[in-house]
């Protein structure tokens, strides 16, 4: 499937590991969480970089430390009316200060992209139908944002505190 | 009121500029139903029976007058010259098509308006206490935090896909006049005994299937705190609040099923967690914001003289019309206005584009250019001298707009039910209009009276707080009404208790005249109906109903 | 008297404007009188016929209305389906 990255298509450098596959020798590697519970000595000491796919109904923080050993953390969106991931994202990009690959997957539609990257999220993957449509013109579709999030944007309501203040150097 | 700078505009240019982008996607295959669907509630259009409906946003219930033009124009342009304030004190147009709603957000947007997150599972309207700065009894004026609220709401990215709506309420005096405590999160500007104004905070109100009444939270929120905590509050409802059961994902389940308690614990350790700095709201940024809603000058004006008395006396529907639909201002000379828009026999909550038209005209000549809507499908002038009410008065009823009903039992509410609505089960207007029309004739001897009906178990007519409601059913392809007494949406916030089998369309007038017999001949002295309810209970008026079958 | 025969009818919403639409034989018409009847048993395929054809479809969401023949007038059984087809009661 196709993933934007980086404001386009980029090919994918991961694999991702289905539960009952045997290890690879491969850079890069995705694991499911169950298979992380499961195996997580032994995963945790391959030379390989590797991502987590995190259900959206476990909270980051339960990883704890192991946190530091992903580069990667896959967050899902079963269909894309189900918001809980963006919670998990900035969770993860915010309080967590993962500073890795943030990944969404699943039911990922043009008119959430932007949604989610305000959110942390800096990977997507997405159907074929987004090399035809033009997605990617939905990160640009907005360039003014009431509240804070995790997209580093200068919200509006950090303006305008600033502004109270008699600060005027936050353009 | 607020105004716009050039980074609103740009945003409302922005969000114009996509939704045409996703209707022209939508009338060109490329979304399904299933993608535009959500999309498009987003933007409050909803496809009704008989055409598209659209609900566009009147923030807390505040409406300029060139807003107020700017809707007549768009009910004579696109619709069918009338629009529907509702119960959430915004405004709906029910006769709209699709291809053209593109065309009607861009002319919003040049009166700084918009439908955005009128529908959808996000935040909706933040509702107000609609005589916000002019009320008597007023602590603070809530429209300041209301509009920083509705701004922190906008197009939040992380809550645009919550579980289900989301609706806040917030009240600045002591009379609720918001029905805060049917809220998701309901919010009173309290003072504490220190002397300062901070929240008392609610979560879990809402009706629908499960009625429940929001329970305090915290008793006390300082006032920098508000976004913040409210954050923390959505982020342990958009992760924990149920997705699997349409019918019990409101965060009045989750509340339901933690207990206030435990909630207040998840949501006070999330805050305690929160980096709180960035949505932290110091004091000048609150008195920046309240810059946009400036106090009113209190130079009274001229009391009321001999004109006024020689007027009272002269004109017994002028009288009457001052006695029910006028209220105290906290400056002395001035008067709160109350427009009804329940005429006995019309539409309840219905506004023609010429009616519209008239109250702006009105709102510039004599109360600054400003009209509040309120959830009981009323408008409201709040800021009128008492020496212009006459001539006010005057020109409101040649328009039909001056119908002495104010909180009588003829000023029904009703949600337009299955005349109109997709999701209904039973017809509202039409029961709404003979019930009105039975009651106007001995109204003033009955006094304070609360009719709500809903045409479904949504209870966008709010029936379950209404001191009689009536809920529309269908029993086998007929029509018929389940009635509920005792509700208030006031500050005594009460759900109304089933008073037994349901009634058929044609026996709903004699049945609440039944009630209202029962009320009348109970009442001990100055007893309105929700505590004559309360002090005698169901039996009476359950004997009344169904004894005679 | 017998009861008239329980016919089926397709309708739905035109998507450009909202309008309450009847399948008949090949296309849509905002007036029921246009309807094509079928009998229950040839429902389904009627409903699925009528969601053939190039995208994207100019109606939402297609469903199966039942309705009666009275006085040369289709009239359908729910109250709902006749305040669609005919409008608003008040």
């Amino acid at each position: 499937m196709p993933l934007i990255k980086g404001g386009r298509f980029v090919a994918d450098p991961w694999h991702a590991l289905s539960d009952d596959e045997p290890i690879p020798e491969a850079p890069r590697l995705i694991v499911s969480y169950a298979r992380w519970l499961k195996e997580r000595d032994v995963l945790a000491l391959l030379p390989a970089q590797l991502g987590l796919r995190l259900p959206n109904d476990v909270s980051a923080a339960k990883l704890g430390d192991d946190l530091d050993r992903f580069a990667l953390i896959a967050l899902s969106f079963p269909r894309f009316t189900d918001g809980r991931a963006y919670s998990q994202a900035r969770l993860l990009r915010g309080r967590l200060r993962f500073t890795g690959e943030l990944r969404a997957e699943g039911d990922v539609l043009r008119d959430q992209l932007l949604f989610m990257r305000r959110c942390g999220f800096d990977a997507f993957t997405v159907s074929e139908r987004a090399l035809f449509e033009d997605w990617l013109q939905a990160f640009r579709e907005f360039d003014v944002f009431y509240q804070p999030a995790e997209d580093r944007q200068i919200s509006l309501l950090r303006r305008r505190l600033a502004a109270a203040r008699g600060d005027f150097t936050v353009a | 009121m607020y105004r716009y700078d050039s980074y609103d505009h740009r945003f409302l240019e922005e969000r114009v500029a996509q939704y045409r982008d996703q209707v022209r996607r939508r009338l060109a295959g490329l979304l399904s139903e299933d993608e535009f669907k959500p999309l498009r509630l987003m933007n409050g259009l909803y496809l009704q029976l008989h055409a598209y409906m659209l609900r566009v946003a009147i923030p807390y219930g505040t409406l300029s007058s060139r807003q107020l033009r700017m809707l007549a124009h768009i009910a004579r342009r696109y619709d069918r010259g009338f629009g529907h304030f509702t119960t959430r004190q915004n405004i709906q147009f029910h006769w709209i098509k699709l291809e053209e709603t593109p065309d009607i957000l861009a002319d919003l947007a040049t009166v700084e308006m918009h439908a955005i997150q009128t529908s959808g599972n996000s935040f909706r309207n933040t509702t107000a206490d609609p005589w916000a700065g002019a009320a008597v009894d007023e602590i603070e004026d809530p429209r300041p935090y209301c509009e920083i609220i509705r701004q922190w709401s906008t197009l939040h990215p992380e809550f645009s896909f919550l579980p289900r709506k989301f609706k806040i309420a917030l009240s600045g005096a002591p009379s609720d006049r918001a029905a805060v405590r049917i809220h998701d999160i309901g919010l009173y500007l309290r003072r504490n005994e220190a002397g300062e104004v901070g929240f008392e905070v609610l979560v879990g109100g809402g009706l629908g299937r499960t009625p429940l009444l929001a329970e305090t939270v915290r008793t006390f929120l300082p006032k920098r705190h508000l976004l913040s905590y409210l954050e923390a509050i959505l982020r342990i409802y958009n992760q924990y609040g149920r997705r699997d059961n349409l019918y019990k994902s409101r965060i009045k389940i989750l509340v339901q099923s933690l207990g206030i308690a435990r909630l207040r614990d998840e949501v006070e350790a999330e805050w305690a967690a929160m980096d709180k700095e960035e949505l932290s709201l110091p004091e000048d940024a609150i008195a920046d914001m309240a810059r946009h809603f400036p106090a009113m000058d209190p130079t009274p004006a001229p009391a009321d003289g001999d004109a006024m008395r020689a007027a009272l006396a002269a004109e017994p529907g002028f009288a009457r019309w001052v006695e029910q639909n006028v209220a105290p201002h906290k400056v002395p000379g001035y008067a709160i206005v109350n427009i009804s828009l329940k005429e006995p026999g019309a539409t309840p909550g219905d506004c023609t584009g010429e009616q519209m038209e008239l109250v702006a005209d009105l709102a510039d000549r004599y109360g600054k250019g400003e009209i509040r809507v309120t959830h009981e499908q009323n408008l409201v002038l709040p800021q009128i001298r008492r020496v212009d009410l006459l001539a006010l008065w005057r020109s409101l009823a040649s328009a039909r707009l001056a119908t002495a009903n104010i909180g009588l039992a003829s000023a029904i509410i009703a949600c337009p039910g299955m005349d109109y609505c997709s999701l209904a089960t039973a017809r509202s207007i039409p029961v709404a209009q003979r019930l009105a029309l039975a009651l106007a004739p001995r109204e003033r001897e009955i006094g304070d009276l609360q009719i709500k009906i809903s045409g479904c178990i949504n209870a966008c007519g709010h029936h379950h707080v209404g001191h009689i409601g009536l809920l529309g059913v269908d029993k086998n392809g007929e029509e018929f009404y389940q009635i509920t007494l005792g509700g208030s949406a006031d500050e005594h916030a009460a759900v109304g208790a089933i008073i037994g089998p349901a009634v058929k369309s044609d026996e709903i007038v004699h049945s609440v005249d039944t009630i209202v017999d029962v009320y009348l001949r109970l009442r001990a002295d100055g007893e309105r109906f929700p505590e004559t309810y309360r002090r005698v209970g169901a039996k009476p008026f359950k004997e009344a109903l169904y004894a005679a079958h | 008297m017998t009861q008239p025969e329980v016919m089926r009818l397709v309708t739905a919403n035109r998507l450009r404007d909202g309008v309450p639409v009847y399948r008949t034989s090949d296309g849509w018409s905002p007036a029921i009188a246009d309807a094509r009847l079928v009998v229950e048993d040839a429902a389904e395929d009627f409903l699925a016929a009528s969601q053939s054809g190039p995208r994207p479809l100019p109606v939402v969401a297609p469903y199966v209305v039942e309705a009666v023949v009275e006085a040369g007038k289709v009239r359908p059984l729910a109250l709902r389906e006749r305040i669609r087809a005919h409008g608003p009661t008040v």
